[in-house]
């Protein structure tokens, strides 16, 4: 097997083959964005996600006043006013407009929901990937049980516990959550891996002497990233809600900044009269976790329908 | 005579399976593989036939290395290939390749064809250049280039053995290990994967390890074949010796079971013996010669004492009471 041959005799010159190359992704990815479109309602989340985060970049230039999200402002001349055509979302007690402030409290809820699953994602799957390929080991039964353990202690006491030792903000909320949130990757990525470790590609993989970084990461992952994606779309709106809850009990964004959770918070008192204060930050919340839900569900089908 | 590129010698594999009693703790075992001797020269392929939970398998994943044997030695051109340390050599990995049984479980769903072809070159082809070398293998199996950048979805299950085969073939191995590797294909794409076996093996001077429980099938391929009942070797025979002479009961049954269309067919079969039961557990091998419980010679001495492997004819072993000593005119 040792005489030297070059591409011509197969008939290809080395341009067609990567004319092949690009074909052949091309296709894939035609593939893949026929079958999510054809899902409306996961059109409808993707399209929901990306308005809002285009709004929460931009938030200074679409929002009318920008300056009653970024900094302390009171004008009790214009306080409480109901939705107008000048404040589409009214105002809160202390004048500032709510429009505005709900589109800053999207920076917030998203800062949250990608911070927190970047902690998180990478730790977990990593253990997950470990303990799985590793299974029956002792490796496995020290990642599991410490899962099993983080997995048992309730996320929003946690989250309560911090805050009364260290000072209640944004990244203190953001860590208790983090704390609790990687052992749900671990278990879902430990149960597929040590389904796919049987299969024959991997044991092909190690009969050739692959290492096991290649064995984990190139054959084993791959088969496991569509779970993930879900999951990791689905799990965006359970972190903003989380999330809203800890702002809303006075442990995640502190006022003046506008979280969506606070805002909830402080207009509960001038409930049922001055219903807009709360129930447009209220609004925000469902549509941005409803967005997440449609498209994690619409990226579970179109993955699951790329088994067959 | 070529010489023996792989021995193994009196190899076993006792899997632990639970445990009995509370405190004496012993552990069940099943025995996989009880003592597996057999020899593979350069060239041939040599035909290890037996029912679905004889072990044969486990030979097969052992010579890879992807099981330790429990005891035992397996060597390539003399050299022990479980020689103490944790790790096997890479010569080991290059020069002994497996195919698989199931295509569908051996190629990766998400990585191209070019990325699996890739593997192996990348590990112990290191300085060739590789695109080249992924085209000339596709070549070599019958493949046109261009499936380099297909899926294994978009492949049928002959056309994923095959580029399987092409796997195994891209590390330079003398030893492929061929797991039953057409019985989960349709009968008209098994000719044509046997037939590039074939080819292959002649243009690369390769030996295959032949696993397979299609008797039929080895009368055509292998130069030696060899019968495994419930972990152990039952007969050694050269191919044609074999199927003309067969010795131990359990070879007999087997072939007489072999479906045929026509009398003539069936008139062919040497002996004829009556096929009953079923394999027993391993978990519960019966005592004495582990094929009593089936055999239609059994005497007093089989359900006590475990036969020894005995050479009959040169090339020709069986392990059967039938041939002790001074029966062995039977």
């Amino acid at each position: 097997m040792t005489q030297q041959t070059n591409l011509s005799f197969s008939g290809l010159n080395a341009q067609q083959i990567k004319q092949l190359e690009r074909e052949s992704r091309r296709e894939h990815w035609g593939r893949a964005w026929y079958k999510f479109s054809r899902n409306s309602l996961s059109i409808v989340g993707a399209v929901t996600i990306l308005i809002i985060v285009f709004l929460a970049i931009f938030a200074p230039y679409v929002t009318p006043y920008p300056d009653h999200a970024t900094k302390p402002f009171t004008d009790f001349a214009n306080a409480s006013q109901p939705p107008s055509l000048e404040h589409l979302f009214g105002t809160d007690e202390i004048g500032r407009d709510i429009f505005s402030r709900t589109i800053f409290g999207f920076r917030f809820s998203l800062s949250m929901g990608v911070i927190v699953l970047s902690l998180v994602v990478p730790v977990g799957v990593l253990l997950g990937l470990i303990a799985g390929y590793y299974q029956g080991t002792r490796i496995d039964s020290i990642i599991m049980r410490t899962t099993d353990i983080f997995l048992s202690v309730p996320s929003l006491i946690l989250a309560l516990a911090i805050a009364s030792v260290l000072e209640p903000n944004l990244s203190h909320s953001m860590i208790a959550i983090s704390l609790m949130w990687w052992p749900w990757y671990t278990r879902l990525v430990y149960g597929q891996t040590t389904a796919l470790r049987n299969e024959f590609f991997v044991s092909s993989a190690e009969v050739t002497g692959a290492s096991t970084a290649h064995i984990l990461f190139r054959e084993i992952l791959p088969n496991i990233l569509s779970s993930i994606f879900t999951k990791m779309s689905l799990d965006m709106g359970w972190v903003i809600i989380i999330g809203a809850s800890l702002s809303f009990v006075g442990l995640g964004v502190q006022p003046p900044k506008p979280g969506l959770g606070t805002m909830v918070a402080s207009g509960a008192k001038y409930l049922p009269d001055q219903w807009w204060i709360s129930l447009f930050p209220a609004l925000a919340i469902v549509v941005i976790v409803l967005g997440f839900n449609l498209l994690g569900d619409g990226l579970r089908d179109l993955f699951a329908a790329e088994e067959v | 005579m070529t010489e023996d590129i792989l021995t193994i010698t009196d190899l076993k594999k006792h899997f632990v399976i639970g445990h009995n009693g509370l405190i004496h703790r012993t552990p069940i075992t099943v025995k996989a593989v009880d003592g597996v001797s057999l020899s593979l020269r350069k060239g041939e392929t040599f035909g290890l036939v037996g029912e679905s939970g004889s072990g044969k398998s486990t030979v097969a994943y052992m010579t890879v290395g992807m099981y330790r044997p429990t005891s035992g030695t397996i060597r390539f051109r003399g050299e022990d290939l479980f020689d103490g340390s944790k790790e096997r050599s890479k010569r080991h990995k290059k020069e002994i390749q497996i195919v698989f049984q199931d295509p569908g479980s051996s190629l990766n769903p998400r990585r191209s064809i070019k990325d699996i072809l890739d593997l192996p070159l990348r590990i112990h082809q290191p300085q060739k250049n590789r695109l080249e070398e992924i085209v000339r293998l596709l070549s070599l199996v019958e493949l046109p280039p261009e499936y380099m950048y297909k899926y294994p979805r978009q492949l049928s299950g002959g056309e994923k053995q095959i580029v399987a085969i092409a796997r195994a073939l891209a590390t330079d191995p003398s030893i492929i290990v061929l797991d039953e590797p057409t019985s989960a294909l349709d009968v008209s794409i098994q000719g044509k994967v046997i037939n590039l076996l074939i080819r292959l093996q002649q243009e690369f001077e390769l030996s295959f390890l032949f696993i397979t429980h299609d008797l039929s099938l080895m009368r055509n391929v292998a130069s030696r074949v060899a019968i495994m009942y419930l972990g152990k070797i039952c007969e050694v025979a050269d191919a044609a010796e074999f199927f003309e002479n067969p010795l131990h009961p359990y070879t007999q049954m087997l072939l007489s079971s072999i479906p045929v269309l026509t009398e003539e067919e069936e008139a062919l079969k040497p002996v004829k013996v009556e096929s009953r039961g079923e394999i027993p557990s391993p978990v519960n091998v019966p005592p004495g010669c582990s094929f009593h419980s089936r055999c239609p010679y059994a005497e007093a001495i089989c359900k006590q004492v475990d036969p020894e492997m005995k050479e009959i004819r040169p090339g020709h072993t069986v392990r059967c009471h039938l041939f002790a000593s001074d029966r062995s005119q039977a």
